[in-house]
């Protein structure tokens, strides 16, 4: 016997406790109470479905389902792609160029608040791009100030800030192409753009998926970009709201609709949930290629 | 040899230019911070004319930016230290000890990992309320002070270890808390810096959940601390920039200082994550 029976209990109760208390025990709890009308003054009655009916009749959800949709499309595409040709700008060693990927990781640890304050003074409608806009003869965008527009400066800022950390798992991936393939790519005669898509864009196609998966869960999640632009508002009239704020503002405070606020968590759950899958069983169809 | 000095010019341009926008936005939050109330901040100009560091001063006679600073700075450390030990000691077992419920353990800490904290975070403010712990710095340390990810990453670098040392320190009759101890946690030193840096950066970071289960300000973090500092003095941006400027420094001499974890550490995330 290498150790008592309870040992090994003792060396998990920690870790357990916290996951339990603080992840499992509230996720059930969620399930439960998205049955309920519960308010944030506690207790709330069985009301069955009725949440979920409420929803499918609720603009707002609808509104705010569409727009963490949109987002997730919309910053997918940009984060697989610019981080790629960045990483291979980057990864040739030449002389700096420790500086240059450790300048480009910079907006990745900036805490995503001191982000979301700088690009809110830069979009602003006198910050420093539109004196730009207006120094080329444009007229001034309201960046922050049209719902649609709101939602694409946002989906900027969260671009801008994944494309170090994104840069750092394609430098990675980038790393184990074989070098020959490039090499007879050449003797083939194949310029840089057709090597691109013929020799490393299929090597990379398992660290692409990966960062579709990831950027498309990270960008249904979005929150505190939208939150920050707008000032807490979710743009004019809340129209730019994501699930994720509405979750929030439905939720939160002592006026907070808990019952409500968990059947739309659930749903939220869901449909990460559903990303998560589809991301594994593309990973899978990807190993057996 | 001329077109390789070619390319060689293009690729230098190109990081250049992707240095300029990554680094640009900062740039020119610190210049904003360093200029003079006199100065019109409105105008595009990267050079202050009378620089001066003395908004860094008046943004704490606004708000207690330093304050702030302290109760992220409690948070994160807590969190560095009970994410090592914690995510270790269950590692340890999940990887080193056999025991029945071994299994049901390490299904617990998998689930978690697929549980998005955006979806349980109202019924969390409940469990909080419930322990009479909404409004304090513990309530925002606990639900981050283990996570699973961690205690799997753990796990995976005492897998990696081989087993003979430990076979031979069991026959010396070492117990399992002076094996993990002195022989386990030493060898997985990489893994802890990354575990630590990486809670460091997330507690830091954290917004959404100090910003649901803090209501006083003398509580908040740097990070609610300051969305309150721009949505009040929204009027003088010198203030907010100094307020930004202050809450990313800490984080970039950090990055500086242990840069080749960070890098390690992202690799790692992504494989796990």
């Amino acid at each position: 016997m290498t150790h008592r029976p309870y040992t090994p209990w003792l060396f998990l109760a920690p870790g357990l406790a916290i996951c339990l208390l603080f992840v499992i025990f509230p996720f059930f709890n969620m399930i439960v109470l998205a049955f309920t009308d519960a308010s944030a003054l506690g207790g709330g009655q069985f009301t069955g479905v009725d949440n979920f009916v409420r929803m499918a009749g609720d603009p707002k959800f609808w509104a705010a389902a569409r727009n963490s949709l949109l987002y997730m499309v919309g910053v997918v595409p940009p984060l697989v792609l610019l981080p790629l040709l960045i990483a291979m700008l980057a990864q040739k060693v030449v002389p700096g160029i420790g500086i240059f990927r450790t300048a480009f990781f910079t907006p990745v640890i900036a805490s995503t608040v001191v982000v979301g304050l700088i690009w809110t003074w830069l979009l602003d409608s006198r910050g420093l791009v539109n004196s730009v806009v207006e120094a080329l003869g444009g007229t001034r965008i309201g960046f922050l100030t049209d719902s649609t527009l709101l939602l694409i400066s946002s989906m900027v800022v969260t671009v801008w800030r994944g494309l170090g950390y994104y840069m750092v798992i394609y430098l990675a991936a980038l790393a184990n192409v074989p070098k020959d393939l490039h090499e007879a790519a050449m003797v083939d005669g194949a310029g840089p753009v057709r090597r691109f898509w013929s020799v490393t864009v299929p090597s990379l196609r398992p660290t692409m998926v990966l960062v579709a998966a990831l950027s498309a869960v990270n960008g249904f999640r979005v929150f505190s970009e939208i939150y920050l632009l707008s000032g807490g508002t979710g743009g004019p009239g809340g129209a730019s709201t994501t699930l994720v704020m509405l979750i929030q503002s439905v939720g939160r405070g002592l006026t907070g609709e808990v019952g409500y606020a968990s059947a739309l968590s659930v749903v939220l759950f869901v449909i990460l949930l559903g990303l998560l899958l589809i991301t594994l069983k593309l990973n899978r169809r990807e190993d057996q290629l | 040899m001329k077109r390789a000095h070619g390319s060689l010019a293009l690729r230098y341009l190109g990081l250049l230019a992707i240095l300029a926008i990554s680094i640009g936005p900062f740039l020119w939050q610190f210049v904003t911070s360093i200029k003079g109330p006199n100065e019109d901040v409105f105008v595009p100009d990267f050079v202050p004319d009378d620089p001066t560091f003395g908004n860094y001063a008046a943004v704490a006679d606004v708000v207690p930016v330093w304050s702030f600073a302290l109760n992220s700075l409690g948070v994160a450390s807590v969190n560095v230290v009970t994410n090592c030990l914690g995510a270790a000691m269950a590692g340890y077992a999940l990887a080193r000890l056999k025991f029945r419920g071994r299994r049901f353990a390490a299904v617990i800490f998998a689930s978690s990992i697929l549980v998005p904290f955006e979806a349980i975070m109202i019924s969390l403010f409940l469990v909080m309320r419930g322990f009479g712990l909404t409004n304090t710095l513990t309530a925002v340390v606990l639900p981050g002070a283990i996570a699973a990810l961690n205690v799997l990453l753990m796990r995976n670098a005492f897998l990696a270890l081989p087993a003979e040392v430990e076979e031979a320190a069991i026959i010396d009759g070492a117990n399992a808390w002076q094996r993990f101890t002195r022989l386990a946690l030493p060898s997985v030193k990489g893994t802890l810096v990354v575990v630590a840096l990486f809670s460091f950066m997330f507690s830091w970071d954290d917004f959404l959940w100090p910003l649901i289960v803090l209501s006083d300000q003398e509580k908040y973090t740097l990070t609610i601390g300051l969305a309150y500092l721009q949505g009040t003095f929204v009027q003088n941006q010198r203030l907010v920039a100094a307020g930004t400027i202050i809450a990313v420094v800490p984080l970039i001499l950090l990055f500086l200082l242990l840069q080749k974890h960070f890098f390690r550490g992202v690799g790692e995330g992504a494989i796990k994550g």
